[in-house]
């Protein structure tokens, strides 16, 4: 939805501002309430990319608010410092420096964890406030007489006051938010955001430094806030404590889902629809201290009804009105149908022209991927065991074996997932035992999981830029402000990756939307994407349909054209048809290792399979 | 220069304090536990069970009967809370949750802001246990040794619920796993509606219990729940041994601290959290399990 045109939404947020003072007062707007409805906008604006966009729920905004708004009054008032476009950048700094802070110990943690700790620290902040620092802060008086902005331009001074002047200095500033915030939404930071949401020990494998960018978007956030905070005091002619409480932060919180989360402009439209209720029913409807009240069960309402909030339900509105979804909906299966009906030609028609990855040259050759004396425990259960394992470059390489052979956890301990009791693990020669799983992703080792760990919020092309990205501008890059089209190769990437697994008439479809076999594949194209230099596949073949088991394996083996991989999967025909080399597990032992002739030809493995402990038949 | 008489007597209100904290953390904790729901409300719960109690007292003139209704009342709302909207968002993600709950305590407060008004309510303690008492060393209010006593038997009604009941295993095991349960046949879901009711019945219990400490307003449950997060990541979440632990701690913290310098009791309570979260990031009696 913010990817239309470029500039569409920074042109209509410049007309809506320059209207709103001519618009507004019909409606009985005071100018003070839409001021402080910007104030809460450009606050949210931050908190939307934490919340909506990063899936951080913190409510423990109010620190930064605070912090943010008492040093910038500090300087104007006590300090005496005369520039207040300065003193507010000022504070803006000395938030975002305390979020940096505050960030390190608070995303220790996630999820309810994160929310339970941002309450606390919000709350210590508060006591602070009033108490230790009573002397800079005005305890519970606040700091009075906060100046409003004047800009000398040589020829003529520039005096916002109040009012509607003010409002043109509070549009402004919010103008700027906007713009940076769709910078920054829209570069690949950006898009990293939201695979953290969705999904982050995904975004993890696929080699992104999730915590890095957690931080970066609490920062981003606290930074919004100290910049508000400040033009609180401006606004107000006065520094008020009660920025710094609970009510505060959880204002916020309610304003944003009202308004809509993950759509930059909720926390504005929940500030209009919150400051202008208040005044409606304690006002018109002389309803006093109950409009909280009716306030707190719109939310809860919207909460359980409306859970894309204001702007979100609007949108689906616009979608059904429209048609939209009517017209959309035949669009999409069809070319599921269609492609269905031609992926063996698909398949094959994207195997033969696509340059395989291009290798090094001179091609390295002998071991890749090196394993040894590999054990893992886990108590007294003895999951693997002892395991050597060598695999050369250019090899595919087939594992077999019962379940609870403890392939999983083998492949799990190559990836780095966790760690092996004991023994070592080398790639290209290098040591990675140990390693975490971001890491070896970036030194090229990464895996497709057994259970689909897609971005399920995102497109099939979202999907893939993240996986893209990290191979391309490494684990962790605060390229905030750079478009996510300007970076060389991402899109001839993805739309290689794209034509691989066979998804190129579906770039735009939600994953939500797709296919079982379709998700699978996806699945691979993850970890494709991060064009790693050996890709471990688990399971690829799992759930499928026996037709999609058979283009999926010409499709495993259009892949591995120049590629090493090693596969593990039960399908013993389709491995036996793909591998070169295959390498038996069995109650955690490497049973035997050899080409799939002499495999099957081999009595251990036939006793294992027919007459072992599970009596499974083989195919 | 420690003036020892009011040192302990401090003492004291720690563990009058932590005993409150930790009962009410239990609750938190063993709805999070077992649903995986984090009660934003819960303040609010301890706040109603305050003014549920007030209103009793006021027409019966009985601390036990206002101690029984108080502790009741909550939990009828709290199963009817579970009943009507919690159960909705069993299977939406944790930030839908917490809004929801978030939003529920608002309503809360406010309803009973609406009606008693912000003005603070007085319930007196029972006759029998007014008054101050000599421990030799020092005198105490007769009440707040009480509540240690009180608070103490509840734990351990709690505890015997939790480790010697069939329900209690049923919710222990739900912790763990909560699919595992109901694949076992268990009505998952009923147990569900059990424990959230006891867990707010925790919070609506130790706030009428708590109403004859402090003065009683809408806003009472606001700064418990924080102290409460504090105690369930320091004690670890989930843990019902954890969130006693981690209520004495938290407890000591605010009353020794603010002998000194009330401000800085937050501060210091707030180091112990940063503490336990870099030495031992899943709380002190927390496991790995759950997030």
């Amino acid at each position: 939805m913010l990817k239309q045109r470029p500039y569409l939404i920074e042109f209509l947020t410049a007309a809506g501002l320059v209207l709103a003072p001519f618009v507004l007062p019909w409606l009985g707007f005071a100018p003070n309430t839409v001021n402080r409805i910007l104030v809460w906008g450009l606050f949210g604006l931050g908190f939307d990319i934490l919340f909506g966009f990063t899936g951080l729920l913190s409510f423990g905004q109010s620190a930064f608010y605070g912090t943010g708004g008492f040093v910038a009054a500090y300087l104007l008032t006590r300090a005496g410092f005369p520039y207040v476009a300065l003193a507010l950048v000022i504070g803006m700094i000395a938030a975002a420096a305390t979020g940096y802070l505050i960030g390190l110990i608070a995303l220790r943690r996630t999820g309810i964890y994160f929310a339970m700790i941002t309450v606390a620290i919000a709350e210590v902040f508060f006591f602070v406030e009033f108490n230790p620092l009573s002397d800079f802060t005005g305890g519970e008086n606040g700091l009075p007489g906060v100046p409003t902005p004047s800009f000398n331009l040589g020829f003529t001074t520039l005096h916002f006051t109040t009012g509607w002047s003010l409002y043109q200095f509070l549009a402004l500033c919010y103008f700027i938010g906007v713009v940076i915030a769709l910078r920054i939404v829209r570069s690949p930071v950006g898009a990293v955001f939201s695979a953290i949401r969705d999904n982050p020990l995904r975004a993890t494998a696929v080699g992104h430094n999730i915590h890095g960018y957690k931080l970066t978007a609490f920062v981003i956030a606290a930074a919004y806030a100290g910049f508000a905070g400040g033009l609180l005091g401006v606004l107000q002619a006065f520094m008020p404590p009660d920025a710094f409480t609970f009510d505060t932060s959880g204002q916020l919180v309610m304003q944003t889902a009202i308004g809509g989360r993950g759509t930059l402009f909720g926390p504005l439209v929940g500030a209009a629809v919150w400051l202008s209720l208040q005044d409606f029913l304690q006002a018109a409807l002389g309803l006093g201290a109950a409009w909280k009240l009716v306030l707190g069960v719109v939310f809860v309402l919207l909460v359980c009804f409306l859970r894309r909030g204001i702007i979100g339900g609007l949108a689906d509105l616009y979608g059904l009105l429209t048609g939209q979804r009517g017209v959309r909906e035949p669009d999409e299966s069809e070319p599921e149908v269609v492609a269905v009906a031609s992926t063996p030609h698909a398949a094959i028609a994207a195997a033969a022209p696509t340059p395989v990855r291009p290798r090094p040259a001179g091609s390295p050759s002998g071991p890749i991927l090196q394993a040894k004396g590999l054990t893992k425990r886990y108590g007294g259960l003895l999951a693997n065991s002892d395991i050597d394992f060598t695999v050369n470059h250019g090899e595919l390489r087939g594992i077999i074996g019962p379940n609870g052979a403890g392939k999983s956890t083998f492949f799990k301990m190559l990836t780095c997932e966790v760690h092996p009791t004991s023994g070592t693990i080398l790639f290209e020669g290098r040591d990675i035992t140990g390693m975490n799983v971001t890491d070896v992703c970036q030194l090229g080792l990464t895996k497709s999981y057994q259970v689909n760990q897609l971005f399920a919020g995102l497109t099939v092309r979202e999907n893939l830029v993240i996986a893209a990205l990290s191979g391309l501008r490494g684990k962790f890059r605060l390229d905030l402000f750079r478009s996510i089209d300007s970076i060389p190769g991402l899109s001839e990437r993805v739309q290689q990756t794209l034509e691989l697994v066979n998804l190129t008439s579906r770039p735009d479809t939600p994953v939500s939307e797709l296919a079982y076999g379709e998700k699978r594949r996806l699945e691979i194209g993850l970890a494709l994407a991060t064009s790693p230099s050996l890709l471990l596949l688990d399971e690829p073949l799992a759930g499928m349909s026996p037709r999609e088991r058979v283009e999926t394996v010409k499709l495993l083996k259009s892949i591995s054209q120049g590629r090493t991989m090693i596969i593990i999967d039960h399908d013993m025909d389709a491995l036996f048809e793909l591998a070169e080399r295959v390498t038996v597990l069995q109650e955690g032992r490497v049973l035997v290792e050899g080409t799939p002739e002499e495999i099957k030809n081999n009595s251990t493995v036939q006793e294992a399979y027919l007459g072992g402990v599970h009596g499974v038949l083989a195919a | 220069m420690i003036n020892w008489p009011n040192f302990v007597s401090q003492l004291f209100n720690g563990l009058a304090l932590g005993a409150l904290l930790a009962l009410i953390s239990s609750g938190l904790t063993i709805i999070y536990g077992t649903l995986g729901v984090l009660n934003l409300a819960h303040g609010a719960m301890f706040m109603i069970g305050g003014y549920a109690g007030y209103v009793a007292y006021s027409y019966t003139g009985s601390f036990i009967l206002a101690v029984i209704a108080g502790s009741l009342f909550v939990m009828v709302l709290g199963v009817a809370m579970e009943r009507i909207i919690i159960r909705h968002f069993y299977h939406r993600p944790h930030e839908d949750q917490l809004l929801v709950t978030f939003g529920l305590g608002i309503c809360f407060v406010e309803i009973v802001r609406l009606i008693f008004t912000s003005q603070s309510q007085v319930v007196p303690p029972p006759a029998l246990l007014q008054g101050i008492t000599s421990l030799g060393f020092l005198f105490y209010p007769t009440y707040r040794l009480a509540v240690v006593g009180i608070v103490a038997v509840a734990l351990g009604g709690l505890f015997l619920i939790l480790y010697r009941t069939r329900l209690g295993m049923i919710v222990r095991a739900g912790i763990e796993d909560s699919v595992m349960v109901d694949s076992l046949g268990i009505n998952v879901y009923r147990v569900f509606m059990i424990v959230f009711g006891i867990g707010a019945m925790a919070a609506g219990f130790a706030g009428i219990i708590n109403a004859p400490v402090v003065s009683l307003t809408p806003g009472v449950g606001d700064d418990i729940l924080v102290e409460t997060f504090v105690v369930v990541v320091i004690g670890g979440v989930g843990s019902f041994p954890g969130a006693i632990l981690g209520g004495l701690i938290a407890g000591e913290i605010i009353s020794i601290t603010s002998m000194f310098n009330p401000g800085y009791a937050y501060v210091m309570l707030f180091a112990a959290m940063t503490l336990v979260l870099v030495l031992r990031p899943h709380g002190l009696l927390g496991t790995q399990g759950r997030e």
